[in-house]
C-alpha cells in the first residue's frame, strides 16, 4: 500500500513559511517524519502548531518552502487531493456532522476511496452495492477497533465530547491514511478519556502502521506516546528530539515559562 | 430425552456430546457472535472443529490431564470453545470474572494452580502479566484479540490464531490424538471449577463433574421442555455457574443456539435483535429493564403516559389476582386483549422479549412488584432457586404453577428438607464433588449426604419452597421483633430510584437503612426538575433527592403494615450513601450480593450515627479505582427520619 519504497522519510517539510498579511505564522520551518513514527508538535499558544498541520493537509499554502510527501512534491495541492494521497486529519474543535449517526459519519471518511456512479448508487445496484458493502465492512472494523459498537446508530451530536473525538478519529482512519494528523486529540478530556485516547493512538500506530503527527498541549501525553517532539515558538522551530531530551532543553523551558529580563 | 440413557451410552462428557451434536445436526447454528455489526454464526460442526483445533494447540503446549485452564473474558465463542477444548484433553477449565481486579485474579489463578490461561484481550493479558510472579503454576497465556499486543514479546504469550496453527502442526504427527483423549474422558471427571463469589471470606472453588452437569441439564430439559431450536443470549459472566449451565451445559445437551452480544454496552439492542426464546437474568437485570421502561414512560406525552399507565395497572392487578388464585373480573379480562394490542405487545417487542417462552430470575430474591410487572406483560418469568454447589438448579416454578412468594418445587431428582433450625437442605445428582483444596469447607457444607444451603426457608403446603433470607442474616431487633433485612431491601429496590439498599437492626432498637440511589433514574428525575448537580455524591445529598427517597421508604413501611410478623420491623431512619456500593471495594460481590459483615465494619460510623440523635455524619472513604489504585472521597451525609 505504501507509495514509496520506505527508505526516505514519509513527509518532508522544507523551509516552509506562512504569512497572514503582516503576520508571519510560520517562518522557515523544516521537519521530517519517518515511516511509522509518532511525532508530536508542541509549543505555547500561537506558536503556529495548527498552522503547520493546515499547511501539511493543504488547507493553507506556504508562501515559501516545499512539502514532499512519499517522495513527491505536493506543496500546492488542494485538501481534497491531499486526502487522496493518504493524509487524514482530525480537528481541534470537533467537526462532525451532528445530525448523522456515528456510522454515517465514519462512512463519509470512505468517500475518498469511493468510485462514484450516481445512477448505480441511487439504485443501490451492481458495483455500487458491492462497493457499499466493502466500505461498510471496513468501517465496522474501525468501530470494533475504537470500541464504539454501542453508539453505532447514535447521532454524533448527542454524544459526549470525548466520544465525539473518538468518532472523528474513526472518520480519519476510514480513509486508510498513511499519515494521520491529529490536532489536539486530548483537548477537553478527563483523565480516563485521555488514557483511552492514548491507547487508541498507540494502537492505530501499531495495528495499521500509520504514521502520526499530533499537536498536543498535555505534556504527559506527549512524553508518553511520541517518538520525537518538535517544539515551535513564534512560528519558528526552536528544537526537536526525543521526549526525554526536549523535556530538559533550556530553550523549551524558556519558551513556555518566559525568559526573565536581564536584571 | 432420556439423559440417564445418554450417559450410559457413553455420551458422558461435554466433548463427547459436542461431537454427538456435530453428527446429529452439523448445519444447525450452535453459537453466534455479533462482530463487525453482523451476527457471525458457527454451526455445531464448526464448533467441534474449533474445539478440536484449540485442544490440539493446547496439547502441543503440553496440557496434560488434570491441568487447569483459567478462562477470562466477556462471553465469546472462542472462550466457550476453550472450555470444551480443555475438557477434551481431560483438563479442568476455571472461568473467572472478567472485571475482577488483580488481587482477586491472583488468588484464584494461584489457588487453582492454573497452568494455562485463555483470555479475551489486552486488558486481561496486562492483569495476568502483573500477577504472574504470584502464580508460579501459570505457564502460558493465550489471547483471542491481538489488538494492542503486537509489541509484547513475552515468549509465553500466544495468540489464539498461533495456537490453532500449533494445533494443526501437532495433528500432523498425532492424527488421532484429539479423538483418543476425548475417548478417555469419563462422567466423573471434573468438568469445571466455579469459584463462588462468597459473601464471606475468600472464594471457594466448587468442583462439578460432567455427570453433575449433564444429569442436571437433562432433568431441566425434561421438566421445562427446552428444545433444540431455543435461542439464548450469553451475556452473564462466564464465571457464574448460571451462565455456564445455560450457555454451555444446556446448549450442548439440548443442542440449542447461544448468542454472544457485541459488547457489554450493547446487550439491550442485541437482545432485541436476537429475540431469545429463553432468557435468564438475575433480579438486577429485571430491575434495570423495568427502570428503563419507567423512565421512558415518564418522558412520554401526557395522553400516551395515561394510556400506558392504565393498561399496565390493569394487567398488574389481574396478574396479582391470578398469582393469588383469585378470580379476575370479567371486564378486566375483556380489556386485556386491547391492552395486548396497544401496550403489552409493543412493549414486549421493544424489550426484545416477544418470542420468550421461558424466562427465569435467580441469584437473589426478586421484588414481587418487578416479578408481577413482567408477568403481567405476558412474559413467562419464573423463579428459580439454585446454587453453584448443586450444578445451578434446585427448584423451579413449573409452568402454570407460578407463585409470587416461592421459588417453586424441586427439580426432578432433587430432594429438599428443612433442618430443625429452618435451614434449607438438599441432595441431588447435581451435588458437587467438594471445594478444590478445601476439604474443611466441603465438610461444613456436605453433612450426612445433605448440602446445607445456608438459606433460611420452608416448604409450604403445596411443596413450594419459600426462601426468607440468608440463614445467618435473619435476626431480631433489641425487643425481639423478627427482622429480615433482605426482605426490606428488595422492597426498597423496587423503586426505580433505589439501586442498592442495606438494612441494619440486629440487636438495635429499630431498623435503619443505607441507600444507594440509581444514578440514571435519579439523574433523569433531577434533570427534568431543573436540579443541578455535579457528581454522584452531590446528587445523593440534595434535599430534594432525600424527599424523593423518603417517599419510597414510607411506601415500604406502609406495605409492611399488612404483614403480621414483619410489622414491627419498619424503617425508622435512613441515609443516602455518597458512593455506589462496588465489587471493587468489596462491598458487594461480583454477582451483586451485599456483603453485610464487611459493610457493617466499613460503615460502622454511619450505622452508629443512624442510632444517635445526629442529623448528619461526616465521612471519609477509601475508593478503589478500576486499575487498583485507591483514593479518598469526603462527604457530609444527612440522616433522615422516616415518617410513619
Amino acid at each position: 500500500m505504501s507509495a514509496t519504497d520506505g527508505t526516505g522519510p514519509l513527509l518532508e517539510v522544507e523551509g516552509v513559511s506562512v504569512r497572514f498579511g503582516a503576520l508571519l505564522a510560520l517562518s522557515r520551518v523544516s521537519l521530517a517524519v519517518g515511516h511509522g513514527e509518532i511525532l508530536a508538535i508542541i509549543g505555547p499558544n500561537g506558536a503556529g502548531k495548527t498552522t503547520l498541520l493546515n499547511v501539511i493537509s493543504g488547507f493553507y499554502h506556504p508562501y515559501e518552502g516545499r512539502i514532499r510527501f512519499a517522495g513527491r512534491d505536493r506543496t500546492h495541492l488542494k485538501p481534497y487531493d491531499v486526502a487522496g494521497l493518504g493524509i487524514a486529519r482530525t480537528f481541534q474543535n470537533v467537526a462532525l456532522f451532528k445530525g448523522m449517526t456515528v456510522l454515517d459519519n465514519i462512512m463519509t471518511g470512505r468517500i475518498i476511496k469511493a468510485r462514484g456512479n450516481l445512477l448505480l448508487e441511487a439504485l443501490y445496484w451492481g458495483p455500487a452495492m458491492s462497493q457499499e458493502l466493502r466500505h461498510r465492512a471496513f468501517v465496522e472494523r474501525i468501530i470494533d477497533f475504537l470500541e464504539i459498537e454501542a453508539i453505532r446508530k447514535t447521532p454524533a451530536g448527542r454524544l459526549p465530547y470525548g466520544l465525539q473525538k473518538r468518532v472523528e478519529l474513526g472518520r480519519a482512519l476510514a480513509a486508510e491514511p498513511e499519515l494521520l494528523l491529529l490536532d489536539e486529540p486530548m483537548a477537553g478530556m478527563n483523565v480516563e478519556e485521555k488514557e483511552d485516547m492514548c491507547r487508541f493512538i498507540l494502537d492505530v500506530n501499531d495495528e495499521f502502521d500509520t504514521t502520526i503527527v499530533l499537536v498536543e498541549h498535555d505534556m504527559s501525553v506527549v512524553m508518553d506516546i511520541s517518538d520525537r517532539v518538535v517544539v515551535l515558538d513564534y512560528g519558528r522551530k526552536i528544537t526537536e528530539g526525543p521526549p526525554s531530551e526536549v523535556r530538559t532543553d533550556q530553550t523549551v523551558i524558556d519558551a513556555y515559562l518566559g525568559v526573565p529580563h536581564a536584571s | 430425552m432420556d439423559v440417564l440413557a445418554t450417559v450410559r451410552d457413553g455420551l458422558d462428557t461435554f466433548p463427547k456430546l459436542v461431537r454427538h451434536d456435530a453428527q446429529r445436526f452439523p448445519r444447525k447454528v450452535a453459537i453466534r457472535e455479533k462482530e463487525y455489526g453482523i451476527w457471525q454464526s458457527y454451526t455445531w460442526s464448526d464448533y467441534l472443529a474449533q474445539v478440536r483445533r484449540i485442544a490440539l494447540g493446547l496439547a502441543s503446549l503440553g496440557l496434560a490431564r488434570g491441568n487447569k485452564t483459567a478462562i477470562i473474558g466477556d462471553n465469546r465463542p472462542q472462550l466457550y470453545w476453550a472450555v470444551a477444548a480443555t475438557q477434551a484433553l481431560g483438563g479442568v477449565p476455571v472461568p473467572l470474572y472478567q472485571d475482577a481486579i488483580e488481587k482477586e485474579l491472583a488468588y484464584i489463578v494461584d489457588h487453582a494452580e492454573a497452568r494455562f490461561a485463555v483470555v479475551e484481550d489486552q486488558e486481561q493479558v496486562d492483569k495476568l502479566l502483573h500477577i504472574k510472579e504470584q502464580c508460579p503454576h501459570l505457564e502460558f497465556i493465550i489471547y483471542e484479540d491481538p489488538r494492542g499486543l503486537r509489541a509484547y514479546t513475552e515468549p509465553f504469550l500466544v495468540s489464539l490464531e498461533r495456537l490453532q496453527e500449533l494445533g494443526a502442526e501437532f495433528a500432523r504427527d498425532n492424527p488421532t490424538y484429539f479423538e483418543d483423549e476425548v475417548a478417555k474422558g469419563t462422567a466423573d471427571d471434573i468438568a469445571i471449577i466455579c469459584y463462588t463469589s462468597g459473601t464471606t471470606g475468600t472464594p471457594k472453588g466448587a468442583m462439578l463433574s460432567h455427570r453433575n452437569l449433564i444429569l442436571t441439564a437433562g432433568n431441566a430439559i425434561a421438566a421445562e421442555g427446552f428444545r433444540r431450536d431455543e435461542e439464548v443470549l450469553a451475556y452473564l459472566p462466564m464465571a457464574w455457574v448460571g451462565d455456564h449451565f445455560f450457555s454451555y451445559a444446556q446448549s450442548i445437551v439440548a443442542g440449542f443456539s447461544v448468542n454472544c452480544p457485541e459488547s457489554a454496552a450493547t446487550v439491550l439492542p442485541d437482545l432485541r435483535e436476537i429475540g431469545p426464546t429463553c432468557f435468564f437474568a438475575p433480579p438486577r437485570i429485571w430491575e434495570n429493564l423495568l427502570t428503563n421502561v419507567m423512565i421512558r414512560i415518564e418522558d412520554a406525552a401526557w395522553p400516551k403516559r395515561k394510556l400506558v399507565q392504565f393498561f399496565l395497572d390493569l394487567a398488574q392487578d389481574s396478574e396479582r389476582r391470578r398469582l393469588g388464585r383469585q378470580p379476575v373480573a370479567l371486564w378486566r379480562r375483556l380489556l386485556y386483549p386491547l391492552g395486548q394490542l396497544l401496550v403489552y405487545g409493543p412493549l414486549r417487542d421493544n424489550l426484545g422479549m416477544r418470542r420468550i417462552r421461558i424466562a427465569y430470575t435467580a441469584g437473589e430474591a426478586i421484588g414481587p412488584e418487578i416479578f408481577v410487572f413482567f408477568r403481567s406483560l405476558g412474559i413467562n418469568v419464573k423463579q428459580l432457586y439454585g446454587m453453584t454447589e448443586a450444578s445451578a438448579l434446585i427448584s423451579i416454578h413449573k409452568d402454570g404453577d407460578v407463585r409470587l412468594d416461592t421459588v417453586g418445587t424441586p427439580l426432578p431428582g432433587v430432594e429438599i428438607r428443612i433442618s430443625q433450625e429452618g435451614e434449607v437442605l438438599y441432595r441431588s445428582p447435581g451435588v458437587f464433588h467438594g471445594y478444590y483444596k478445601n476439604s474443611e469447607a466441603t465438610q461444613q457444607v456436605i453433612r450426612e449426604g445433605w448440602i446445607h444451603s445456608g438459606d433460611a426457608g420452608f416448604l409450604d403446603r403445596d411443596g413450594h419452597l419459600k426462601i426468607i433470607d440468608r440463614a445467618k442474616d435473619v435476626s431480631r431487633l433489641a425487643d425481639g421483633t423478627i427482622f429480615a433485612p433482605k426482605y426490606l431491601e428488595n422492597r426498597l429496590k423496587f423503586s426505580p430510584y433505589v439501586r442498592e439498599a442495606v438494612c441494619t437492626g440486629q440487636a438495635r432498637p429499630y431498623v435503619a437503612a443505607l441507600i444507594n440511589i440509581d444514578l440514571a433514574a435519579v439523574g433523569n428525575w433531577a434533570e427534568r426538575r431543573g436540579i443541578a448537580y455535579t457528581s454522584y455524591t452531590d446528587l445523593s445529598q440534595k434535599p430534594e433527592v432525600y424527599d424523593l427517597i423518603h417517599e419510597e421508604v414510607v411506601r415500604v413501611n406502609r406495605s409492611l403494615q399488612a404483614d403480621d410478623v414483619l410489622r414491627g420491623a419498619q424503617i425508622r431512619k435512613f441515609l443516602i450513601l455518597h458512593k455506589e456500593l462496588d465489587p471493587d471495594d468489596e462491598e458487594i460481590t461480583r454477582t451483586r450480593k451485599v456483603r453485610r459483615g464487611y459493610i457493617a465494619q466499613k460503615y460502622a460510623a454511619l450505622i452508629d450515627a443512624l442510632y444517635s440523635d445526629h442529623g448528619h455524619v461526616p465521612i471519609e472513604a477509601k475508593v478503589t479505582y478500576e486499575d487498583g489504585r485507591t483514593g479518598t472521597v469526603r462527604a457530609d451525609l444527612r440522616i433522615r427520619e422516616a415518617a410513619r
